[in-house]
């Protein structure tokens, strides 16, 4: 198998899986789901990382790379924290 | 080899604990647990990677720096923001992602592509498009929100989608002429003018169904992130993008089911109720209305003193006025002289769907008095006292009674049918829709115009002179 049919078959295994993941949400969660999801999207860290890697000495490239590891990061770490701080409220009384 | 075998490994965990991940946020349950699992999970596909790529000296600098400013950027922005600006915080969160994703194609682009194949070439297209509009998309609706932005008129005119297919044609020369040039001018008509759709799609769409937009531009940042992977070759990117992204998407159209709307005409529709604010009435106008009854707190106060069965009703208001702490105090004193209290909670209530329980839950009202409104919409008609706290919209009795209202169809809380109903408000003005509300004129329907907080403090104050809540004595 070549390895772009390879990721063709990764991509739309990935897409089925999304589709089946939620099913029925309650209301109570959309606000807390979208944050999270919107967290897992940050995972285009990988990409920066693999691009400051390759960029070598190339300081422009290094740079462009560092910029796009900062706004991943920003949103990964910003928005797993933000859904935790929203989930912590939803605590049942006799759950501390 | 072994290094390999270890990588691979790690990417199936990572992959596997995200899927777990996503799934357990949508029950309340295991939402918590599930959000960190998916951190964990992330944390794990960053040091699969780094042992695989073995970042040298120089790559190690630029990773800290771009690990320490925006992971303190992050951490600080999640702290530190209140709840009630959450829509807005989430939205610039995924235009950050998006925009991390339009850097990374347009890098390769510009330095990387010398001998890049017909694949990566069309990757890039794809991870610069869908990246720019999620970017500026993402920023449009977050300073929309923020009140920075209105709504002009001409994207309420069929111009709009002129303007937006000639943007859209742009993008699409400059994707197809990319391959030619990668580095040259396609890629920086591609870059302008998807950003520029972006912004054009967004702007038309009023803030009552930003939430909904919110939600699609998030599905397109994990198409971003997919694609992105396809340009730097990572399955992991791939898959965990392509989730993210139909996750999104079903996501998105069950936010447009508790919303009544339909996702097209979100999208095409321009702002709900904008033909309404055209043909007269005008935002915050006091016109349109005749019989308005309005009443001081203290006539309120006796209602509720009388009362056996109340229901509150929180808007988005309420959340303005950072008043769910007084009503939560309201509450307690109506508790404690034996009134019982419940809280109906429209799907939509606050400025996303769900937002209100994050809000109340702050304030710590007990998660059982919380009712959805399928529970609370049946006890109405046996409820004495209804108080609307900065709702407007989901109380309005025309989305069922008035086939020409552009609310109708939308499910509302049925707080007509209770036998007094308090409308707090701070005006007449027309709520986010821009739509008048047939509930103010009802007869058992009195005004207490006032902003949130200072109102329940009134309340407060008056039923505490009366003695409600202490214990009695004698009589």
């Amino acid at each position: 198998m070549s390895a772009l049919s390879q990721a063709l078959w990764v991509l739309l295994l990935g897409s089925l899986l999304g589709l089946e993941l939620i099913g029925k949400v309650p209301p109570t969660l959309h606000t807390p789901l979208m944050s999270g999801a919107n967290a897992i999207s940050g995972i285009t860290v990988l990409a920066s990382l693999t691009l400051i890697q390759k960029a070598g000495d190339n300081q422009a490239l290094l740079l462009i790379g560092a910029l796009s590891l900062g706004f991943a990061l920003y949103n990964v770490v910003g928005g797993f924290l933000i859904t935790d701080r929203m989930l912590a409220m939803f605590r049942r009384k006799g759950d501390n | 080899m072994s290094t390999e075998f270890l990588t691979d490994g790690i990417d199936l965990v990572a992959v596997l604990l995200l899927g777990l991940g996503i799934k357990g946020l949508s029950k309340v349950r295991s939402a918590r647990g599930a959000n960190q699992l998916a951190a964990v999970a992330m944390g794990l596909a960053v040091l699969g990677l780094l042992i695989q790529i073995r970042p040298g000296p120089m790559a190690w600098l630029w990773i800290a720096a771009g690990t320490a400013a925006g992971g303190l950027a992050g951490v600080i922005t999640a702290l530190k923001v209140p709840m009630t600006a959450m829509p807005e915080v989430v939205a610039l969160f995924n235009g950050c992602g998006g925009l991390a994703s339009l850097l990374v194609a347009v890098g390769v682009a510009l330095f990387d592509s010398e001998g890049a194949d017909m694949v990566a070439l069309v990757s890039i297209a794809i991870s610069v498009f869908v990246g720019a509009i999620t970017f500026s998309g993402s920023i449009v609706a977050m300073a929309k929100l923020q009140g920075w932005l209105s709504t002009p008129a001409w994207t309420q005119s069929s111009l709009r989608h002129v303007v937006n297919i000639s943007l859209a044609v742009a993008a699409l020369v400059g994707a197809v002429l990319l391959p030619g040039d990668p580095s040259g001018l396609p890629l920086w008509l591609l870059v302008i003018s998807s950003s520029l759709l972006g912004v054009g799609v967004t702007l038309p769409i009023g803030g009552a169904d930003m939430p909904v937009v919110i939600s699609l531009l998030n599905s397109y940042s994990g198409v971003a992130a997919a694609a992105a992977g396809f340009v730097v070759g990572s399955q992991l990117l791939i898959v965990a993008g392509a989730m993210v992204g139909a996750a999104g998407l079903i996501l998105t159209q069950v936010m447009c089911t508790a919303m009544n709307r339909s996702l097209l005409s979100v999208l095409f529709g321009g702002a709900l109720g904008a033909s309404a604010l055209a043909g007269g009435g005008g935002s915050g106008g006091e016109t349109g209305y005749s019989r308005i009854t309005s009443c001081s707190p203290e006539e309120c106060a006796m209602a509720l003193e009388q009362a056996e069965r109340v229901v509150f009703v929180p808007g988005y208001g309420l959340a303005v006025a950072q008043a769910q702490h007084a009503l939560r105090e309201l509450a307690k004193l109506l508790e404690n002289h034996g009134v019982e209290v419940s809280y109906a909670i429209h799907p939509v209530a606050g400025r996303m769907p769900g937002h209100m329980n994050v809000l109340l839950a702050e304030a710590d009202v007990p998660y059982e008095q919380l009712l959805e409104m399928d529970t609370i919409n049946p006890e109405f008609p046996r409820t004495d006292v209804v108080i609307v706290l900065g709702a407007n919209d989901v109380v309005n009795p025309d989305a069922k009674s008035d086939p020409t209202s552009p609310l109708y169809g939308m499910p509302v809380l049925e707080v007509d049918q209770a036998r007094q109903v308090f409308v707090v408000k701070r005006s007449l003005g027309a709520g986010y829709s821009g739509i008048s509300n047939a509930l103010f004129e009802r007869p058992q329907t009195a005004m207490v115009f006032g902003d949130a907080k200072a109102v329940l403090t009134g309340l407060l104050s008056e039923l505490r002179s009366m003695g409600v809540g202490k214990v009695k004595v004698g009589v």
